[in-house]
């Protein structure tokens, strides 16, 4: 993080450059050596004006006025690329790019219209989608197993599933939910939800550079998880899981936590025995950002992927810390207008492209936000009749007759 | 050029709307609370005129509903005067009763200008700019979309639209109330580390002033919700399969022969 200031500074920019170099992590940029790779690897690199390189020399000249009413400060999609790439181990993605934006709103900069409803959205209501808190347990109405509803009943369970924004109000994303909540319950764990009384993690309004907006869920969950009884935390996204293992610990608010790919893993031996209907398809998986490069799993859910007997699972030639992002993390998910007018592009047609070309019938995702994404893509690239997006909880609740599946 | 901004407390249309058992009145117990949108537009066109140079902008809100949420983000926005009504009641006070307070409040604090909204979704007629207006013995001026300075300290130019694509300039001479529908640019994104400043160094002086009675110049009769209707229906198959249906519709409605 970055020291907040109150008040706009006297010029545009002005103490970017010490403000950046407070921060240990800030500090690395004088390390930048300018070789290119960070913005050679973006993925939106060639769209930028300022892509990271140009940032740091910009900040390292104290000129940094341009860059801050440039386009570029919306477009990084928080992909990890850059930071995995830099030979000098620059913590490009978590630092400069947040540190960048928070000066950007500081000096009143006024982001994407898309982005700021997200951000007002967070704020008001502790989710993206501007729902109802009250409605956050909406997606188990009429579930055929039960719900510890931990906003009602202060119990001790072993799992506090924090359910997350999409999966709570999101009709596509609900469906897997339901899935996991039958396979958790089928597996035998207990498990609990915090019902209306969940918020966001702020997993992404960091790497917007809301830094306050973050700090103020970093406090209100903090009290809440304090207040519960559990071993640890699941998360369905991975864009929280990381918040939780990366940043919230930076507030002394550190709790133990694992991405679902990682927990049902650790569930394997018992999980293979109840995955008795084969699922007969050619599948292929797409590596999320931050469970793969910033957290660098790569294994857990191709072990469940290649645990479902029919399952052919075949790579794209992006794949683990190459993969190509969709397009939605950092801030992504709400700015494809601004990306797509100033990049020209989205990620996540791309992404989908290269995974019809491996011949999969079906894309597993392993992270909320991809399934609206690449089927959106689907329909752009005129590949729905070709390949369809499933999260892996569908598939394994598919094989252990949870669900059924449509993978044709 | 001082201007006083009006900010009321809309209930937030993301919860369900509650009425109440007499049918006459909404359900303000169950409802949460947020800025009227066209006061928030209001306060952003205040901003624009006092960046310009032209303007101290002087914030006042009923103590109502979730108003400090409202008061801490103006005052991040950067309005350095903000003053509050009390008021008690569960549910906000009707427009006669507003206009008499705010009027008196306003008094006080001695203003060029009054900024409000010229509507507001729990409001009937839009009333509460005109009848300030009436209470202060200032003209009005509503439904407007922009407001620029002219140089001369006591006259600003407001901007309407009219039918017809028609749009008009009119110079209005201060003292006036001014019923604003939109401004220059959209109300402006703060970043939420500015309103936790704010939290900790804004403050609010008080009006010292009692509720008035209220003279019942709009009396609800009865508030329902709207019926509901069969829903939509779904056509499906070919393009002119669809299109057969929709003329078998049109015909069926009588809008065809």
């Amino acid at each position: 993080m970055i020291h907040q200031t109150a008040k706009p500074h006297e010029h545009v920019g002005e103490g970017f450059l010490e403000e950046l170099l407070s921060h240990p992590e800030g500090h690395d940029i004088l390390a930048c050596m300018q070789c290119g790779t960070c913005s050679g690897s973006c993925p939106l690199g060639q769209s930028m004006e300022f892509p990271p390189r140009r940032m740091i020399l910009q900040a390292r000249r104290r000129d940094m006025e341009s860059v801050l009413s440039s386009p570029s400060v919306w477009m990084c999609v928080g992909c990890y690329t850059c930071t995995l790439r830099c030979p000098r181990e620059i913590d490009l993605t978590d630092t400069l790019w947040p540190a960048v934006r928070d000066r950007a709103l500081q000096e009143g900069v006024q982001p994407p219209p898309e982005l700021q409803t997200a951000l007002q959205n967070l704020y008001m209501y502790g989710n993206v989608l501007g729902k109802s808190p009250r409605k956050r347990l909406d997606w188990a109405k009429d579930l055929d197993v039960p719900v510890t509803d931990l906003s009602k009943e202060h119990t001790e369970v072993d799992v506090l599933w924090l359910v997350g924004c999409y999966p709570s109000y999101y009709p596509r994303n609900q469906v897997v939910s339901r899935a996991f909540a039958r396979m958790m319950t089928r597996l035998g764990i207990s498990w609990g939800v915090l019902g209306v009384k969940e918020k966001s993690l702020g997993d992404c309004d960091r790497l917007f550079g809301e830094e306050g907006l973050f700090e103020t869920l970093v406090e209100t969950n903090k009290e809440l998880f304090q207040r519960q009884k559990f071993k640890t935390l699941v998360l369905l996204d991975p864009h929280s899981y990381r918040a939780l293992q990366v940043f919230y610990p930076r507030y002394d608010a550190g709790f133990p936590a694992q991405h679902y790919t990682m927990f049902l893993a650790d569930y394997l031996d018992k999980l293979k025995p109840m995955l008795t209907r084969p699922v007969p398809c050619k599948v292929t998986y797409h590596d999320n950002c931050c469970v793969g490069r910033r957290c660098g799993s790569y294994e857990p859910p191709r072990e469940l992927l290649e645990a479902i007997p029919g399952v052919e699972l075949v790579e794209m030639e992006r794949n683990r810390e190459n993969a190509l992002c969709c397009g939605g993390g950092g801030g992504g998910m709400w700015l494809d207008g601004h990306i797509t007018e100033h990049g020209g592009k989205r990620l996540s047609d791309e992404r989908i492209r290269q995974a019809a070309a491996t011949g999969a019938s079906v894309l597993a995702v392993s992270c909320p936000y991809e399934l609206s994404r690449f089927e959106d893509s689907a329909k752009v690239a005129g590949l729905e009749d070709q390949i369809v997006v499933r999260d892996i909880i569908e598939l394994l609740a598919e094989s252990m007759g949870l669900v059924e599946g449509d993978n044709s | 050029m001082k201007i006083v901004v009006v900010l009321r407390q809309v209930p937030d249309l993301i919860e369900p709307l509650e009425i109440t058992s007499e049918e006459t009145a909404l359900d303000y117990d169950e409802a949460g609370f947020l800025v009227n949108e066209s006061d928030d537009h209001a306060l952003e066109q205040a901003l624009l005129l006092a960046e310009a140079g032209s303007a101290e902008v002087t914030a006042l809100a009923f103590d109502f509903g979730d108003v400090e949420q409202t008061l801490f983000s103006a005052a991040a926005k950067g309005v350095e005067n903000i003053t509050t009504i009390p008021w008690e009641e569960s549910a906000p006070p009707s427009a006669d009763v507003a206009s008499s307070m705010l009027a008196t409040a306003i008094r006080s604090i001695g203003p060029d200008c009054v900024f409000i909204g010229c509507q507001a979704h729990d409001e009937l007629e839009g009333a509460l700019g005109p009848r300030l207006a009436v209470e202060l013995g200032f003209p009005y001026l509503g439904v407007i979309r922009g407001v620029s300075a002219t140089g001369d300290e006591n006259v600003v130019h407001a901007f309407k639209e009219f039918p017809g694509a028609a749009k008009s300039r009119m110079s209005v001479r201060f003292p006036a109330v001014l019923g604003i529908l939109a401004a220059d640019q959209p109300p402006r994104y703060v970043p939420v580390s500015r309103i936790r400043a704010a939290m900790k160094s804004a403050e609010f002086d008080e009006a010292d002033l009692e509720p008035v009675g209220c003279s019942g110049a709009v009396a609800v009769t009865r508030l329902s919700f709207p019926a509901k209707g069969d829903g939509a229906q779904m056509l499906t198959g070919s393009e002119e399969e669809v299109a057969e249906q929709i003329a078998d519709i049109l015909i069926e409605k009588g809008v065809l022969t």
